[in-house]
């Protein structure tokens, strides 16, 4: 462009308006196409309940299900592995779990309904790895001080049988505690809270 | 016979003349420095593996399926019961390590003799933009196998982004367009791998060299061959990259193509780096494998990553976040952009720099590829020191040190280029 004619003033207004309006048409038509990345209705529906039979889970054992695409575990904790809870609690960077996610009724020490029935989400809360069961036994792996708990291979978060997350760990939090209902002395609501039968 | 070609080329060339313009400004009558060595192969084999890449990956999607069902059990039907299947999944699996290895080795180049100071800032710029776009191309194409390194690959690094202040779990679902990587995200990283970053990375790369092409190619010396001109406006010190450079390539090529084809057909796995072990298990959203890693090539930023410790500011509220080990990670290539400016340097060429920049390139590398290195193992791979340091791991406390000295490369650059002592440089490039 010249510098030394003048600016039609009207029909340069015109070509900004132009602009400006085909910007926003532009961002308009974006919209349709950005939503249809999230969630679908169907992804969305799969987030129901599921009713699981806790009765075959002998103590001092655990058993994964699938809730919402992610592992939820269902530990029988035995005598010892409550009474572990008390031991590891200077060790833990959240003990009274005040900055992790819970339901109001498992934000207590042993975060349960029920201290011999531990109902938690398997995901790392760093970066979404699911971490794995180190009993007593796994010492030797674990160091001498392990009372149990669990262990994040991805990046090496360690967790207490309740779920609490050690100091010096990655992982931020303690592992969330999805809602859930006992139905039954056998049978486990996840997903749903609701008035304890 | 030979009369009658150039006659069909003459009445091709009267009617688009474009053609041979374009095939004169950039190939004979490019000039290029005369004294390019070994390190100059890379940026044609880049070209070449993207060609590989382009042809294999096409044929690839005529039998993968982009289903979370279907998906693994697709890849092992192109591996043993489609014609040459397999073949055609390890030029593109042992294509995608070559194509990191020399685009590296291009990038070490460029660091070797200053190539991204000035005139040529916009070549590295579309150059790094060029590296980031291939890691996003690596990552979605990773998941597409469908294996347990897949899946737990993609769950990581999805969550990183969860890991954002306020936007970052909406920002993760919609990235996964599910609660957890799922069929859908498949699906989509499917889409993004074939078509999407396949054009944004043409595009690059043709920005890459029309920006080379208009302010020439660097050298060895670092001198600009441009000011050297004969009395036909061509540089003294130039010559025209066909069929000069054509046929040095090609002898390169051959070369590559050699070791690309003793890796492909006698260690396509490569020892686990190439194609992790772990992948060979079909994806399980309920298990974790026992230790997971992302691919060689990630490896020096996921160090990065998982030096940072996460970080909690009480007096502000704000709970521990993993969100600045996320942030120093992305800084970390990001940075890059910064080079052509963070080096004060009078002088590109490592030739005829001082004690200083040579150290620092030294050390810089050295810790680049000790956090490859530690990428590549657990946390725990070199035990824990004793009391005296709090029984801290030796790796983490390795990775930290070598995060640090990764930074201060980049901080005190402007600094230590600046007082270097260089040596002078030649009129004209040496041989």
């Amino acid at each position: 462009m010249s510098d030394n004619q003048k600016v039609d003033r009207t029909r340069r207004n015109l070509v900004v308006a132009t602009s400006v309006a085909g910007g926003a048409a532009s961002i308009g038509a974006a919209i349709p196409f950005v939503a249809s990345m999230f969630p679908s209705e169907r992804a969305k529906a799969a987030g129901a309940p599921i009713e699981v039979d806790i009765s075959a889970i002998a103590p001092g054992e655990m058993k994964v299900f699938e809730w919402r695409g992610k592992p939820v575990w269902v530990i029988r904790r035995t005598k010892e592995m409550v009474e572990s809870l008390k031991a590891v609690t200077p060790m833990l960077a959240d003990p009274v779990s005040a900055k992790s996610e819970q339901p109001s009724y498992a934000k207590n020490d042993t975060r349960a309904r029920k201290p011999d029935v531990m109902v938690m989400e398997g995901v790392c809360t760093h970066l979404g790895c699911s971490p794995q069961l180190k009993t007593i036994e796994s010492k030797a792996e674990m160091g001498a001080d392990w009372a149990g708990g669990f262990y994040c291979p991805c990046h090496g978060s360690k967790f207490d049988l309740a779920g609490r997350v050690f100091r010096g760990a990655p992982a931020p939090t303690n592992l969330t505690i999805p809602p859930y209902t006992f139905l039954s002395d056998s049978t486990l609501l996840i997903g749903e809270d609701r008035k304890e039968a | 016979m030979a009369s009658r070609l150039m006659a069909l080329w003459d009445w091709f060339d009267s009617r688009m003349p474009t053609v041979g313009e374009e095939w004169r400004k950039h190939a004979s009558e490019y000039y290029a420095p005369k004294n390019f060595n070994f390190w100059y192969y890379f940026g044609a084999l880049s070209l070449l593996v993207l060609v590989i890449m382009i042809v294999s990956g096409i044929f690839l999607t005529m039998n993968y399926k982009p289903d979370a069902a279907l998906a693994f059990g697709s890849v092992e039907y192109i591996m043993r019961d489609v014609p040459g299947g397999w073949l055609i999944r390890y030029i593109h699996s042992t294509g995608a390590s070559a194509f990191f290895i020399v685009v590296y080795l291009h990038m070490f180049r460029a660091l070797l003799y200053g190539s991204y100071k000035e005139p040529r800032e916009l070549v590295w710029i579309f150059g790094v933009l060029i590296y980031l776009t291939l890691m996003g191309e690596a990552f979605f194409g990773y998941l597409l196998p469908w294996g347990q390194m897949s899946y737990w690959g993609a769950q990581v690094i999805v969550n990183l982004f969860s890991t954002v202040p306020f936007i970052g779990p909406d920002l993760a679902l919609w990235i996964r367009g599910d609660y957890v990587v799922s069929d859908v995200t498949l699906n989509r990283f499917f889409a993004l791998h074939v078509i999407a970053l396949p054009l944004v990375l043409l595009g690059l790369v043709v920005a890459h060299i029309l920006a080379l092409h208009d302010v020439g190619s660097n050298n060895p010396d670092g001198v600009e061959i441009k000011q050297n001109k004969d009395a036909n406006g061509r540089p003294v010190d130039g010559i025209p990259f066909h069929p000069y450079y054509t046929v040095k390539d090609t002898v390169g090529s051959v070369v590559f193509l050699a070791v690309f084809c003793i890796v492909m057909f006698f260690m396509p796995e490569l020892g686990g780096y190439f194609l992790e072990h772990n992948n060979f298990i079909p994806a399980n959203p309920l298990l974790t494998p026992e230790h997971i890693a992302p691919v060689w090539y990630f490896t020096p930023y996921y160090s990065v990553l998982r030096a940072v410790p996460p970080v909690e500011i009480e007096w502000l509220g704000i709970a521990p976040t993993q969100f600045p080990g996320v942030m120093v990670m992305g800084i970390s290539t990001l940075v890059l952009f910064l080079f052509p400016w963070l080096d004060r340097s009078p002088v590109k060429s490592i030739r005829y720099r001082g004690v200083y920049w040579k150290s620092a390139v030294a050390i810089f590398v050295v810790a680049f590829l000790v956090l490859g290195y530690l990428g590549v193992k657990p946390t725990n791979a070199w035990g824990q020191f004793g009391a005296w340091l709090g029984g801290a791991e030796r790796a983490t406390v390795a990775a930290r040190v070598c995060t640090v000295v990764y930074f201060a490369f980049f901080i005190l650059m402007p600094w230590y280029t600046a007082k270097d002592k260089v040596k002078p440089v030649p009129d004209r490039v040496t041989m």
